[in-house]
């Protein structure tokens, strides 16, 4: 029990000592927006496509179950301002900063894994690269850019799929959908979301790069490294979500 | 180079225990031993990679476990190192990968950096592969593209850790005369460290063997040839037994097997 404390508090150490030796290798890799940008379309452009089809499913779902909830009290007319308020404040970033975990997290690690495993990362230090700056940064930068605007592609198809259930399925009228929506949703609530799919990425992307980095350089060692990324990426993104709520709540 | 009287261990085990090594300017200069004796580890000492416990090492005169990461990087941009399995970088093609180092390091234009790569891959005989991805090589001209990338900034040290495992023998031979090629012909200094002992006879100026974490044996190959003591003629020759046992120690045999007890 001890150990196993000591052993994370140890690693939690690492991590944040890891994270001030990308952030000091981020301002020459800024440098470079080329290779961000080709970071960017890794993570991001790649994973369009699972965000939008699992943003439209989650977005019909609130449809859905907004509507049963919201009829019980005969308000189904609030069922825009509902949906957008669930996907803008938690749903868009936490599920998109899972399902990034997932797609793109474990690709940046196995990624840079394979590279420490084939002698990639210490060849570029014998040419006097550093791997820091020339791999670490740029996938990092590019994660963090790429997961806010992921979280918005997954909030913008998600209220498509609330209003295709609500309206065009359940008969909630359309214009009070959309106006009603328009009067309650500030632009305080839409900041909230772009806050948190921020910290996401900023912690997806942070222990990707780091598992990969220091992951065992074996197969087995890559896969394990792997599966680490996913899992503290979950759920360290789920106690940040906690966190931040109470947070702005108390703001 | 120099390296004197190193003392190096990991954890409790000792791998090198007093080493004295140098390295003259221009020459071919191998390091063997049976496998497990820190050849690599030796690499990793001269380029800074690991500190000695005790000694010096000294390239150029300086001392690299005395620097600190931009002199060393500096250094470093002076060798040229080529890995067992090549590391050529995976997601870039057989050009980029040569051009790596100079795009990192220089601001070439475009041309003149097209012209530098494309007359190292003729170095090596590989111009026509220039669009090939390194998953596409085999093995030997993996390794070919990786000696391309370390020469491709004029080092004055080329380091190759172990560059002929794997390979088939007309991959050997062809890594074996670039070796030498590059060495005559750009005036590098060069040093191999194999366990390949006939091809490394064959091109080596002078050689170090080591076992048991000292030098064995120094001198021409002629002269290790020549060596009566039993642990380098084993090892040159090559036999299977000798003063480096066939057998890890383990328990009574006999007893082993007519017994039950667990394999401790």
């Amino acid at each position: 029990m001890n150990g196993a404390f000591a052993g994370s508090l140890a690693r939690f150490g690492s991590v944040a000592l890891f994270l001030l030796q990308v952030l000091r290798a981020c301002g020459p890799a800024l440098a470079r927006p080329r290779l961000i940008a080709h970071q960017v379309y890794n993570c991001g452009a790649r994973s369009l496509v699972i965000i939008m089809l699992c943003g439209l499913f989650v977005g019909m779902v609130l449809g859905l179950q907004g509507y049963d909830l919201l009829a019980r009290f005969g308000s189904e007319s609030a069922l825009g301002v509902a949906a957008t308020l669930g996907l803008l404040k938690e749903l868009g970033p936490v599920v998109t900063a899972l399902l990034f975990a997932g797609r793109a997290g474990t690709a940046l690690t196995s990624e840079i894994g394979l590279m420490r495993a084939t002698d990639q990362l210490t060849a570029m230090q014998m040419m006097a690269v550093d791997p820091m700056r020339r791999v670490i940064a740029p996938r990092f930068i590019g994660g963090l850019i790429a997961m806010p605007l992921l979280a918005a592609v997954f909030n913008v198809i998600g209220i498509f799929g609330a209003q295709l259930v609500g309206v065009t399925l359940l008969g909630v009228d359309q214009g009070t959908f959309w106006s009603q929506m328009q009067n309650a949703v500030e632009l305080s609530d839409v900041n909230e979301g772009i806050v948190k799919s921020f910290a996401f990425g900023v912690i997806c992307s942070l222990l990707a790069v780091y598992e990969g980095y220091n992951a065992v350089p074996t197969a087995e060692g890559v896969g394990l490294a792997t599966t680490r990324t996913v899992v503290a990426s979950s759920v360290m993104t789920l106690v940040i979500d906690y966190m931040l709520t109470a947070a702005f709540l108390k703001a | 180079m120099d390296v004197r009287n190193v003392h190096y261990g990991v954890g409790s085990r000792k791998i090198f225990d007093g080493v004295d090594i140098t390295v003259e300017r221009g020459s071919i200069t191998a390091v063997m031993g049976p496998s497990g004796t820190g050849k690599t580890t030796l690499l990793r000492l001269i380029t800074g990679q690991v500190a000695p416990a005790s000694g010096s090492v000294q390239v150029f005169g300086a001392d690299v476990a005395a620097m600190r990461q931009g002199q060393l990087f500096a250094l470093r941009r002076r060798m040229g190192m080529l890995f067992q399995n090549g590391a050529l970088l995976t997601d870039l093609n057989v050009f980029e990968n040569v051009a790596f180092p100079a795009r990192e390091h220089t601001r070439l234009p475009e041309p003149l950096l097209r012209r530098l790569v494309l007359m190292k891959l003729q170095a090596v005989g590989l111009r026509g592969a220039a669009l090939l991805m390194p998953q596409e090589l085999s093995g030997g001209m993996a390794r070919r593209v990786a000696l391309a990338r370390a020469i491709v900034m004029d080092p004055e040290i080329l380091i190759y850790d172990e560059p002929f495992v794997g390979l088939d023998p007309i991959s050997m031979g062809v890594v074996c005369r670039l070796i030498r090629q590059l060495n005559d012909a750009l005036g590098i200094t060069s040093i191999v460290v194999s366990h390949d002992v006939q091809e490394v006879s064959s091109i080596a100026d002078r050689s170090y063997l080591l076992a048991g974490g000292k030098v064995i044996a120094a001198g021409s190959s002629e002269e290790l040839r020549a060596t009566p003591e039993p642990a380098v003629r084993q090892f040159m020759e090559g036999s299977a037994d000798g003063p480096v046992p066939f057998h890890y120690p383990a328990g009574d045999y006999r007893a082993q097997l007519l017994g039950s007890e667990d394999l401790t």
